[in-house]
């Protein structure tokens, strides 16, 4: 990653326009071509610097139910816990963390309901208590990377 | 098929073509010189409609934004922590607003209890280069909370066992 990678980052983390070519109008601020834009972004993507580059939909606007759960795992069962979780769809993200608390997982679902069947699902297969955690309220700024 | 979403302010409705772009859209721009076209032709739609029902949605706060999402590691953060911290509930609104405004923390949350094996209840990601930054912003968030803190604890990640690209609609 170089000095015109980083730039490219931290201008378009910041936004891209509604308009008929807005690779072209990026460029131009930054002072490069159209196809070297485009080509070092799918470079980017490519090589797993972006996660993503498009529209950031609010999924609960649309309707959709998410949740972090909680699960103390004992570490001799940790695979195996680790292996149930993951099999559902709509396990979007799972971490192990440092902590007695040692699994975290995000449910992303259509409905709120999915959220308790599938939690209680989790509960039945692995015999252990998972302790769902869904947002109250949302203190959002949203935070910027330097590059 | 209408979807109503419901606003804060007012109600929206997203109808069908909305879906359409949503769904063409989720998991990306064409890395194409005119990607809203790309959008439009493979629906059937004009340009216009496109970019239109997408400002409509941007204005709505259906679109957060369009942006690029760099990965913290790639990036060199390394240290990120998800703090929590036990503050009277009566307080926890003034102090998440507080929290959530400091420039490291991405992201900030009121979650539930589970008393006695939990006592948190308001979660602030952190992100800094390495554990020990870190561990230095988290004594910002102390420091700032003061006589509220009455305990708090941070989780790093030691590995990500699953990361998908959330799928909104089908």
């Amino acid at each position: 990653m170089d000095e015109l990678d980083r730039k490219i980052i931290n201008v378009l983390q910041d936004g891209f326009p509604l308009v008929e070519e807005p690779y072209s109008e990026v460029a131009l601020q930054l002072g490069i071509n159209e196809s070297d834009l485009l080509s070092r972004l799918a470079m980017l993507l490519k090589d797993k610097t972006l996660t993503r580059f498009g529209p950031m939909y609010d999924a609960e606007k649309l309707g959709g139910a998410f949740s972090l759960v909680a699960i103390k795992v004992p570490e001799k069962e940790f695979d195996k816990v680790t292996e149930i979780v993951n099999s559902y769809d709509e396990v979007a993200h799972n971490y192990h963390r440092d902590h007695e608390f040692n699994m975290w997982y995000v449910l992303a679902t259509e409905t709120p309901k999915k959220i308790a069947e599938i939690n209680s699902d989790i509960e039945r297969r692995s015999g252990l208590k998972v302790f769902n955690m869904p947002k109250l309220d949302e203190y959002y700024i949203g935070l910027k990377l330097t590059a | 098929m209408m979807t109503k979403v419901l606003l804060k302010q007012h109600d929206f409705i997203i109808d069908n073509i909305d879906n359409q772009i949503i769904r063409a859209t989720q998991s990306g721009l064409p890395l194409v010189p005119r990607p809203y076209h790309e959008v439009a032709e493979k629906l059937g739609l004009s340009v216009n409609d496109v970019i239109s029902r997408m400002q409509a949605m941007q204005n709505n706060g259906i679109i957060r934004r369009i942006a690029a999402v760099p990965n913290h590691y790639a990036l060199g953060y390394k240290g990120n922590g998800m703090s929590v911290w036990d503050v009277p509930a009566e307080r926890v609104n003034e102090l998440g607003k507080k929290v959530g405004a400091l420039e490291f923390v991405s992201h900030c949350y009121h979650r539930p209890r589970f008393l006695p094996e939990w006592p948190y209840n308001l979660f602030a990601m952190v992100h800094a280069h390495n554990k020990d930054e870190a561990l230095l912003l988290v004594d910002n968030i102390a420091a700032l909370l003061g006589e509220f803190d009455r305990g708090h604890d941070v989780l790093f990640s030691k590995r990500i066992l699953k990361k998908t690209g959330m799928r909104l609609i089908s």
